[in-house]
């Protein structure tokens, strides 16, 4: 098969819904990268797709998975045999109470709505975060010397915990960081100079990988150039 | 009355919530677990104000022909045939309900695979080349931090590559780019985050106890 047969049928076995397919990607691949020329039609067409399809994927997903079952079938489940959860009537109450907001003189009601998400995440997170993000963190961060592994994991750990203690201190602002706690301060800083440097590589290197993903279709799915 | 009710519901739902976390009985449980699907209800309500914000702000712009009003009608139609292949009757997007799954091979599927896919994946590769010059502002040489920033930014980008093992591949193993990588990513990095993260988790749980007790009121808005 000829370069040219396959960069218009695709491979052999290809189904014509995935050469389309391919090409749709890939044109719409190229109107993307045309902003860094400037800003253009071309650009502004394939970001116009991309929230419009975006918003009406998740919207659908949404409700296959959480309005569908959660709160349609649970209130007529109908012939499947499940009982009706009537209580579901409320949620449903409070998610039209959320949509009235779209109406100026009742959109009051969606702060009942908003209330209940509130009152509920607060006091979620607020559990969550004490038992998993404070107390599960300074336990891993006390214990973590004690693994053993050898004298350079020991070195290791044990400089994990001075600079967890050393960046606690940094954002300690109810003293003035002097002295003793102006050295600790100090240290915590290079502690996140660090971090941060490490984090901006870490970022740069997922960026650039999906830059080689996209690389990769146009010169190989698409052009057939690579293999 | 209008701002009493909902505090009286944030207090009542939050009490509970944290009820529910010290009293592990059944009938306290099983409540948390029902009323959890309800805030899950109503959130998928708050996504669908959301798209339906999204729909009036575009509908208004063609409207009223402001500039670029073409491009609205574009997002309009495509989230339009959109939601109709994934809404109508028929459709079904999947065999469970794990978010994101898509029945292979409809015509949502298609649109999704070709379409929402390398879109996404463009529009966020498209942050490797501005991400350059934001690198060449932030990590100029001005004190030692900022050299410290840039050591170990270098480090980690060589560190993940083939090119870092290939220029360290002849010293000890303590001293190849990847080991020093996978060391400043697990002990100086994880140290610094583990901090951020437990001050992090002290403002989340002073918020929590604010809002629950109706000191903080600004989720409500202004309005009286």
């Amino acid at each position: 098969m000829s370069w040219l047969q396959e960069f218009f049928t695709g491979a052999p076995g290809t189904t014509t819904a995935v050469v389309w397919g391919t090409w749709v990607g890939a044109l719409l691949t190229l109107c993307i990268y045309s902003f860094l020329y400037k800003d253009n039609p071309f650009y502004k067409f394939a970001e116009s797709l991309f929230v419009g399809i975006g918003a009406a994927y998740w919207l659908a997903i949404l409700y296959h998975n959480t309005l569908k079952p959660k709160l349609f079938v649970a209130l007529f489940p109908g012939d499947s045999g499940e009982p009706v959860l009537w209580y579901r009537v409320f949620p449903g109450i409070l998610a039209i109470f959320m949509l009235l907001r779209f109406f100026p003189k009742l959109s009051w009601l969606s702060r009942w709505a908003l209330a209940f998400i509130v009152g509920m995440y607060a006091a979620v997170n607020l559990t969550g975060f004490a038992q998993a993000d404070f107390v599960e963190q300074i336990y891993a961060t006390m214990t973590t010397p004690l693994t053993g592994g050898g004298v350079l994991s020991f070195i290791l750990n044990l400089s994990a915990v001075v600079g967890v203690v050393a960046v606690l201190l940094y954002f300690f602002f109810s003293k003035e960081h002097k002295g003793a706690m102006g050295v600790a301060a100090k240290i915590g800083i290079l502690y996140l100079m660090v971090a941060f440097g490490a984090s901006f590589g870490y970022t740069v290197m997922g960026r650039v990988s999906l830059l080689i993903g996209r690389m990769t279709f146009l010169l190989r799915d698409w052009l057939h150039v690579i293999d | 009355m209008r701002r009493e009710i909902p505090l009286a519901i944030t207090f009542l739902i939050g009490v509970f919530m944290l009820v529910d976390f010290f009293v592990p009985h059944t009938a306290v449980t099983t409540s948390a677990d029902e009323l959890k699907q309800w805030g899950i209800i109503v959130i998928a309500a708050s996504i669908l104000l959301g798209i339906g914000n999204l729909v009036r702000v575009h509908s208004k712009k063609i409207a009223r022909r402001n500039e670029g009003w073409g491009y609205s009608i574009i997002t309009l139609t495509v989230m339009a045939v959109m939601l109709w292949l994934g809404l109508w009757p028929g459709a079904h997007l999947g065999p469970n309900e794990m978010i994101g799954t898509v029945e292979q091979g409809t015509p949502f599927n298609w649109m999704f695979l070709f379409m929402q896919v390398p879109l996404q994946s463009t529009m966020f590769s498209l942050l490797a080349f501005f991400i350059a010059s934001a690198a060449y502002r932030a990590f100029r040489l001005r004190s030692a931090e900022a050299s410290l920033l840039l050591i170990a930014a270098i480090i980690v980008m060589l560190g993940r590559v083939p090119l870092g093992q290939l220029l360290t591949r002849n010293l000890p193993e303590h001293a190849q780019l990847p080991w020093i990588t996978e060391t400043i990513m697990a002990y100086p990095n994880m140290a610094a985050f583990r901090g951020i993260l437990m001050g992090a988790a002290l403002g989340v749980m002073a918020m929590g106890l604010r809002i629950i007790l109706g000191i903080e009121r600004s989720y409500l808005g202004g309005e009286k």
